[in-house]
């Protein structure tokens, strides 16, 4: 994303200059901020709660909880990062909502190191692009990550699908820097063995 | 190096640049080592595709709906 230059060696983020006009009391200026993150706001809140209501009320929540919290922001953490993380605590508050009685956190269910070893060896091909249309490939890979614990999709989707480094990652879910990495290697490699039921060489294999 | 060790080091291998001497240790696993061969590519193969393929598109439509109403709720904040 552009930067502008300041005087100095220091750059400011556009998004800080918003934050700042949108701190007087600028709504034009958030309007901007709500435009630029709101579908990825809306994909994340998705995929962590699953249910398309929950995810069209994270988004209203989320931006207007930061709007009320603008003064709190810090400009030493990317706008999008501190959003992420307030959509991210409304995501897992809808979630809980809906399993009640049951506590949902990003610490679920990644105890375990089941399937984190590849099984499936089969290479990829022919490219599995070139196999399916836009919309099945969607399917497969909705259907592929809804399998994930909660705690493995979320670190999955905000550091390679939302393009999160993996300290912003680390900051956005209160998690440090190697549990981070470890949920994401397991999250990838879990990824890989399932959609390999689908992607896998069936000529050699004879597979389904 | 072991296929688990390879594994524990997939992700420096995909993200990082790594110090040389790893890398070629990694590089002489591949080597001989097919079913890490297939691991890698096609770990990177499900980033590459889950990148690429937007699976919970907001339609225009709501989206617009969302944000009006963000937006009239800020304007009586």
């Amino acid at each position: 994303m552009s930067t502008i230059q300041t005087q100095g060696t220091e750059e400011i983020h556009p998004d800080v200059l918003l934050v700042n006009r949108a701190r007087e009391g600028d709504v034009e200026a958030f309007e901007k901020l709500v435009r630029q993150y709101d579908r990825q706001v809306f994909r994340i809140a998705q995929h962590i709660t699953q249910n398309r209501e929950d995810a069209e009320d994270v988004v209203q929540d989320a931006f207007l909880k930061a709007y009320e919290k603008l003064d709190q922001f810090q400009g030493n953490s990317k706008f999008y990062t501190w959003l992420v993380r307030i959509a991210v605590n409304e995501s897992l508050m809808r979630l809980r909502k809906r399993r009640t009685g049951r506590m949902v956190s990003i610490d679920e269910d990644v105890e375990t190191d089941d399937g984190s070893m590849p099984r499936d060896l089969a290479d990829w091909a022919p490219d599995p692009e070139q196999l399916y249309g836009q919309s099945e490939m969607a399917e497969i890979l909705r259907k592929t990550i809804q399998g994930l614990p909660p705690g493995f999709r979320v670190v999955f989707v905000l550091r390679d699908v939302e393009g999160l480094s993996t300290e912003e990652t680390a900051e956005t879910l209160g998690l440090s820097i190697p549990a981070v990495k470890s949920r994401l290697l397991r999250a990838r490699l879990q990824l890989r063995e399932r959609l390999s039921r689908y992607f896998r060489n069936r000529k050699k294999d004879g597979a389904k | 190096m072991t296929c688990s060790e390879f594994l524990a080091h997939l992700d420096d291998l995909i993200d990082n640049p790594i110090s040389v001497p790893m890398r070629a240790e990694l590089e002489e696993h591949l080597r001989g080592c097919e079913h890490c061969v297939v691991t890698l590519n096609t770990t990177r193969k499900t980033i590459e595709i889950y990148r690429k393929h937007v699976i919970y598109e907001l339609p225009n439509e709501l989206r617009e709906r969302l944000q009006k109403a963000i937006l009239a709720k800020c304007k009586k904040c």
